[in-house]
């Protein structure tokens, strides 16, 4: 990628917290809850009808508007961490208390806010960056 | 964020390793929320049952215990998955049985009261105007927040677990004035007469606002609504909107004055629920072949007056073959329940009652539907409707006597 493209497609998110992480986007235009939509055996989004039912959440860094649900999902990532299906990082546009308490408890890396709409920019299968302590999320290669 | 004596030396780990991790992990999500400083809790409601801990939990629970950790301040536990009474009546797996009796027994021994309620606002404690508590359960934190006028977060386990060990949480959200404002107006014209009509609203409005922080402030509202009322109305915001507080001019506390619950700025916008609105929504539940194969109370678990209510709708009759009822209440209420003749007249007409669960965590429930044969449920928790469709039940909101009538035909028909 051209330095003028990492430029125009730099993500400023508002809230950050956890270890800086690279890995392969997963962008979804519907909100999400690690109950709900989630098999937790496998990782794979299980909701029938989900905009990315099928895909598998293992390692990926995943792009959610929303957060949905209540407050077990709270012990769901670090019951994933567990049996190693755990994301590498959360990426929302609006979250709730539980996402984030959740996420922090696991170890995983989770932001909320951001400057521009990821839908329009970072791809499935991108490779991005997601570098809490200086809220920004970079693609590095375009997958 | 700003942190006093007594706070720098647990992150030393003078109060040990697992009060350090605890409060790392608190400083973290209030540094994220932006959090200037923590708040002395009075009280902790935690959700740590097996199914929602997983073997995760239970391995991490298992370590904590082993180090010697202690809760500082009355921490009780949310509803489970298993009335152990009933676990080969209802065919649950033995297994997870076996990890959840672990699971009590561990946080017995770091000293959390195993109360396994859903209604501890109702039958343990009541936080009063400004207390600042710390409680799981989405539908105890909106009551807390909006009836009673205490302050709290949705604190999911692993963090209500931590704020029992150090006893303080980080003052963000709920716990600042700034954040309990009103911000959308509902103007009341529809006139809730039962409990499903309380869900009813919470689901018309929690489901166009799914924003934690919308606030919903509810005018005209006639007469005085009962505890029960507010605990469906509040239960159904926070499962379809994720909402965790409300005003009711003239009935919260923090809203004696539509001014007061908007705290002096002006709403955000307006929705306005008709009665036509509710029954358009009853009309709105697909009924299927219009069988009653399973009606439930629960979610969250019954009053003692919403049992006397169930028994005596029931009282004298029998639940139609092939048609099942099933109630959960927590231990109190069904010890209580017992001695004033609610329990009888429930069994006796064919009812099952169980007690410190709720239906939809009950463990095995996706065996229990298929082997059963149960497809539609029908409820008069809102709440319930909502949660249960994700386990491929059919659900259909009723009032509570037309629940009841279900149970005794097994029909369920269209409005």
């Amino acid at each position: 990628m051209s330095a003028r493209e990492k430029e125009e497609t730099l993500i400023k998110v508002e809230r950050a917290a956890g270890e800086v992480v690279e890995g392969e986007a997963l962008v979804s235009p519907e909100g999400f809850s690690p109950r709900y939509d989630l098999d937790r055996w496998t990782g794979e989004i299980s909701r029938p009808g989900h905009a990315i039912e099928g895909e598998n959440i293992k390692d990926r860094i995943l792009f959610f508007p929303t957060a949905k649900g209540g407050i077990a999902a709270g012990w769901a990532f670090q019951d994933l961490k567990t049996k190693g299906i755990a994301p590498k990082a959360l990426v929302f546009g609006v979250t709730n208390p539980v996402m984030v308490q959740g996420a922090v408890f696991a170890g995983i890396t989770i932001t909320e806010g951001w400057s521009r709409d990821p839908l329009k920019i970072v791809r499935t299968g991108d490779e991005v960056r997601v570098d809490p302590m200086n809220k920004r999320i970079e693609i590095l290669r375009r997958g | 964020m700003r942190l006093t004596r007594e706070e720098e030396e647990m992150l030393r780990g003078e109060r040990g390793e697992v009060v350090e991790e605890a409060l790392r992990v608190q400083l973290e999500v209030g540094e994220f929320f932006g959090a200037q400083e923590f708040v002395s809790v009075s009280n902790v409601h935690m959700m740590g049952d097996i199914e929602v801990m997983g073997d995760g939990g239970l391995e991490f629970l298992r370590r904590v215990a082993g180090l010697g950790a202690r809760c500082v301040v009355n921490t009780s536990t949310n509803a489970r998955c298993f009335d152990f009474d009933y676990v080969e009546r209802l065919n649950q797996d033995a297994d997870t049985a076996e990890k959840e009796k672990e699971l009590i027994s561990l946080l017995q021994e770091i000293g959390v009261m195993t109360t396994d309620t859903c209604i501890n606002y109702q039958s343990l404690y009541q936080p009063h105007l400004g207390e600042h508590v710390a409680w799981g359960d989405t539908g105890t934190v909106i009551y807390a927040n909006s009836v009673l006028g205490a302050r709290s977060n949705f604190e999911s386990g692993p963090v209500a677990l931590a704020t029992a060990l150090t006893g303080r949480t980080p003052a963000y959200g709920f716990h600042l004035d700034e954040r309990r404002k009103g911000k959308i107006l509902v103007e009341l014209e529809a006139e809730p007469k039962n409990l499903a009509d309380w869900g009813a609203v919470g689901k018309l409005v929690g489901e166009k606002h799914q924003n934690y922080f919308s606030v919903p402030v509810f005018t005209g509202v006639e007469g005085s609504p009962i505890a029960d009322d507010l605990k469906h109305l509040g239960a159904s915001l926070a499962s379809y909107g994720s909402l965790g507080m409300f005003h009711m001019v003239g009935v919260t506390p923090e809203a004696e004055t539509v001014e007061d619950a908007f705290g002096g700025e002006e709403p955000k916008e307006t929705v306005t629920v008709t009665d036509e609105d509710l029954d358009e929504l009853y009309a709105s539940y697909d009924t299927g072949d219009s069988s009653a194969d399973l009606v439930v109370f629960s979610g969250p678990q019954l009053s003692l007056y919403e049992l006397k209510t169930i028994s005596e709708l029931l009282e004298g009759k029998k639940v139609k073959e092939g048609t099942s009822l099933i109630v959960t209440t927590n231990r109190g209420y069904k010890a209580a329940g017992e001695k004033l003749g609610y329990l009888h007249k429930i069994e006796e007409a064919g009812g099952m009652v169980l007690e410190g669960v709720c239906f939809y965590i009950l463990d095995s429930i996706v065996r229990l539907r298929v082997e059963n044969g149960w497809d539609n449920l029908v409820t008069n928790s809102a709440k319930l409707a909502n949660i249960i469709a994700a386990h491929k039940f059919n659900p259909i909101l009723r009032r509570t006597e037309e629940c009841v009538e279900a149970a005794l035909t097994g029909r369920v028909e269209q409005p």
